[in-house]
C-alpha cells in the first residue's frame, strides 16, 4: 500500500515536470470552446428562425442545452484516453520504464498508481472541458435568447456524469497504452477509432434496428449515455429517420469500465510482464 | 555507511543464471559472487550476455532459470531497492523534457528515498550547476553522470554500472575511475561492464569474464595474468640503472628473461616475484610492472576472440 502511494505521488510529479499535461488541455479547452461557441450560435439560430434554413423550414433540434453542454465528452473524450495512453506508452517510448521499474519492481503497484492518475486526470479533464462547452454553449443559447438551462438539476446532473465519464476514459487510456506500448502507434489508433471509425460504425448502424441494437454497445456510445447527451441526438433529431437506441447511463458507465478492464487486462498477460531490455 | 539488508557491504550471487530467446542462450549456466569493498570488472565481448545477465540481477528480465540475489535477496523482494543496489543501465533513460532534479525527484517519491538525497546524488557527480536544466540538451558524458547519480540517489552498498566508461572524453574516464575506485573504498560493492579490459584494468581489483552466455573466468584481476590455458603465462616488464645486475638476479631466481629496448621482459612470472628477486641481490629498479599487452592477450583467448 505505500509503495501505491508513493507510486501516485512520482506519477503526479512526472506529469507535472512534463508538457503534456497542460498542451493537452489547452488544446482540449480552445477545441471545445470554438467548436461549442460555434456549432451553438449555428444551431441556435436555427431553431429560432435567425438563420435561414434550406426552402425556408425552422428546424426544431428539442433540448438545445443538454448535447451542446456534452460536447464535453461526446468530442473532448479522446483527451483523457490520449492522456492515459501516453503516460503509459511514454515510458517504453523514451525508455524510462527501466528506472521505474528499478523504483518499484512490482509492476501491478505501478499499474494501479497510473491507473488511479488517469482517473483523476481525467475527472480535471472532465471538468475542464464542461467549463469550456458550457460557457460558449450558454453564450451562444442566450444570445438568441434560448434558455441555458443552468439552474435545472437535470443540467448539473449530466455535469456529474460527464466528469465521471472522462475519469473512466483515463483508464481506458492506461489500458491502450499497457496495451500497444508505443507511442506512435497508440496515438494513431486512438484518433482513427474515434474520430472516424466509431462516428462512422454509428452513423450506418442507425439505419436499421438490429445494427443499432449492436452499436449502442460501442465505447463512444457507451460514453454518451452514461453522459445523457450526445451531439449525434442533434443530427438524429435533423434527419428523422434514424434510429436511437441507447443503454441507461449505470449500463454505459459498466460498459466503459469493461472495455478500459479487457485493454488492461490484455495489456498485463502481453507487454507488461515482459523483459524490460 | 548505511546498510539496509542489516549487513556492511553485500554480496551479488550468481547461481546458474540460464536466460533462453528461443533457441538461443544469451546467458547459460552463469554462477559468480561479487564481493563488497571492491571494483568488479564484468567483461565480455559485445553480445557475450553482460547486460542480460545486470537486467536480471535487478528484475528486470526474468530468468529461464537459476538465481541471482543480493545478500541472498531478489531484488523483486528488497523493501527499498534503490537504497540497497544503484543501477546505470543505459544513456537514453531519460524523458528529454525533464530537469535533472525533477528526474531524480521522480524516483526518489517511487522508491521511498528521502527528498534531500536528491541534492547529495547530483553532486556527488557534479551536476548542480546543471540540475536544472533540460535533460534534452545535456552532452553525452552529463547524461552519464545523470546516469551514475541517479544509482547513487538511494546511497545504495552495491552499484551496478553498465558500461558506464563508454563515450566518456579522457577526463571523464579519470574522473570515473577514481570516483569507482572512493566508492569501493568505503566499503561498496560496485561491479562495471565493459567489453574492453584495457577500459577497466586500472580500476578493478576483481574480474568476471564471460563470452557467448557462459563464464570464462573470475578471480583477482592479478591472477588472470597467471591464467595460462594456452600456455603464455603472464609477463612482466622490469628495468633497471644497471642492467647487468638485473639480470644476475634474475637468473639467481631461476627467472627467464629477454632483453628488449625498453628493460627485460620476464615470462611466466608476477611482478611480485620479479621485484622479490631484485629486492633480494639488491638491485635498484627503475621500472617494475604487469606486461599489460599480455592481459589483454589472455582476455582475448578467454573469451575466444584472438584472431584464431
Amino acid at each position: 500500500m505505500i509503495g501505491f502511494f508513493a507510486g501516485v505521488r512520482s506519477e503526479f510529479t512526472k506529469i507535472f515536470t512534463t508538457r503534456l499535461w497542460w498542451s493537452l488541455a489547452l488544446v482540449l479547452v480552445l477545441y471545445l470552446m470554438a467548436l461549442t461557441g460555434g456549432l451553438g450560435l449555428l444551431f441556435a439560430g436555427l431553431q429560432t428562425g435567425a438563420i435561414h434554413a434550406r426552402h425556408g423550414l425552422v428546424p426544431s433540434f428539442g433540448d438545445l442545452a443538454p448535447p451542446l453542454y456534452s460536447f464535453a465528452t461526446s468530442i473532448g473524450y479522446v483527451f483523457p484516453v490520449l492522456f492515459g495512453a501516453l503516460i503509459t506508452a511514454g515510458e517504453w517510448g523514451y525508455q524510462t520504464i527501466t528506472p521505474t521499474f528499478l523504483a518499484n519492481p512490482h509492476r501491478y503497484t505501478v499499474l494501479w498508481a497510473k491507473i488511479v492518475t488517469a482517473v483523476v486526470f481525467g475527472a480535471a479533464y472532465g471538468a475542464l472541458a464542461l467549463a469550456a462547452s458550457v460557457s460558449s454553449g450558454a453564450a451562444a443559447l442566450t444570445h438568441y435568447g434560448l434558455n441555458a438551462e443552468l439552474g435545472d438539476h437535470a443540467t448539473w446532473h449530466l455535469f456529474g456524469r460527464a466528469v465521471i465519464a472522462m475519469a473512466l476514459w483515463g483508464f481506458v487510456g492506461v489500458g491502450l497504452g499497457v496495451l500497444v506500448p508505443n507511442q506512435a502507434a497508440v496515438i494513431v489508433i486512438i484518433l482513427a477509432f474515434t474520430q472516424f471509425v466509431e462516428p462512422l460504425l454509428r452513423l450506418g448502424a442507425a439505419f436499421s434496428v438490429e445494427t443499432a441494437g449492436a452499436a449502442k454497445f460501442l465505447p463512444g456510445a457507451s460514453s454518451d449515455a452514461l453522459v445523457g447527451a450526445s451531439f449525434l441526438d442533434l443530427q438524429n433529431t435533423a434527419e428523422g429517420a434514424m434510429v436511437v437506441d441507447q443503454l441507461s447511463w449505470q449500463h454505459g458507465g459498466v460498459m466503459l469500465v469493461i472495455y478500459g478492464a479487457a485493454v488492461t487486462v490484455i495489456g498485463c498477460l502481453t507487454t507488461w510482464r515482459r523483459d524490460v531490455s | 555507511m548505511p546498510t539496509t539488508t542489516g549487513l556492511p557491504g553485500a554480496t551479488i550471487e550468481i547461481a546458474g543464471l540460464t536466460k533462453r530467446f528461443g533457441r538461443v542462450k544469451a546467458v547459460d549456466d552463469l554462477t559468480f559472487s561479487v564481493q563488497p569493498g571492491r571494483v568488479t570488472g564484468f567483461l565480455g565481448p559485445n553480445g557475450a550476455g553482460k547486460t542480460t545477465t545486470l537486467r536480471m540481477l535487478l528484475g528486470l528480465e526474468r530468468p529461464s532459470s537459476g538465481k541471482a540475489t543480493l545478500n541472498g535477496v531478489r531484488y523483486r523482494r528488497l523493501r527499498r531497492p534503490l537504497m540497497t543496489v544503484g543501477a546505470a543501465l543505459e544513456a537514453s533513460s531519460f524523458h528529454p523534457g525533464r530537469s535533472a532534479r525533477d528526474h531524480l525527484r521522480v524516483y526518489a517519491q517511487a522508491g521511498r528515498v528521502p527528498a534531500r538525497r536528491i541534492d547529495d546524488a547530483l553532486a556527488a557527480v557534479g551536476l548542480i550547476e546543471a540540475a536544472d536544466r533540460r535533460v534534452g540538451g545535456y552532452s553525452l558524458g552529463m547524461r552519464q553522470r545523470l546516469g551514475l547519480a541517479f544509482a547513487l540517489l538511494g546511497d545504495p552498498e552495491v552499484l551496478v554500472l553498465d558500461e558506464p566508461i563508454n563515450g566518456l572524453d579522457p577526463e571523464g574516464i579519470r574522473w570515473i575511475r577514481h570516483f569507482l575506485r572512493g566508492l569501493a573504498a568505503q566499503g561498496r560493492t560496485v561491479l562495471i561492464s565493459s567489453h574492453l579490459l584495457s577500459e577497466v584494468q586500472q580500476s578493478v581489483d576483481d574480474v568476471i569474464i564471460i563470452a557467448k552466455g557462459r563464464l570464462r573466468y573470475a578471480g583477482t584481476l592479478a591472477g588472470l595474468g597467471a591464467q595460462s590455458p594456452g600456455g603464455t603465462a603472464p609477463s612482466t616488464i622490469v628495468d633497471a640503472p644497471r642492467r647487468d645486475d638485473l639480470a644476475q638476479a634474475l637468473s639467481a631466481a631461476q627467472l627467464g628473461f629477454e632483453r628488449s629496448h625498453s628493460g627485460f621482459v620476464v615470462r611466466g612470472a608476477s611482478s611480485d616475484e620479479v621485484g622479490r628477486a631484485a629486492f633480494a641481490a639488491g638491485v635498484e629498479l627503475s621500472q617494475l610492472r604487469t606486461d599489460t599487452g599480455s592481459l589483454e592477450d589472455t582476455f582475448l583467448r578467454l573469451v575466444g576472440e584472438d584472431g584464431l
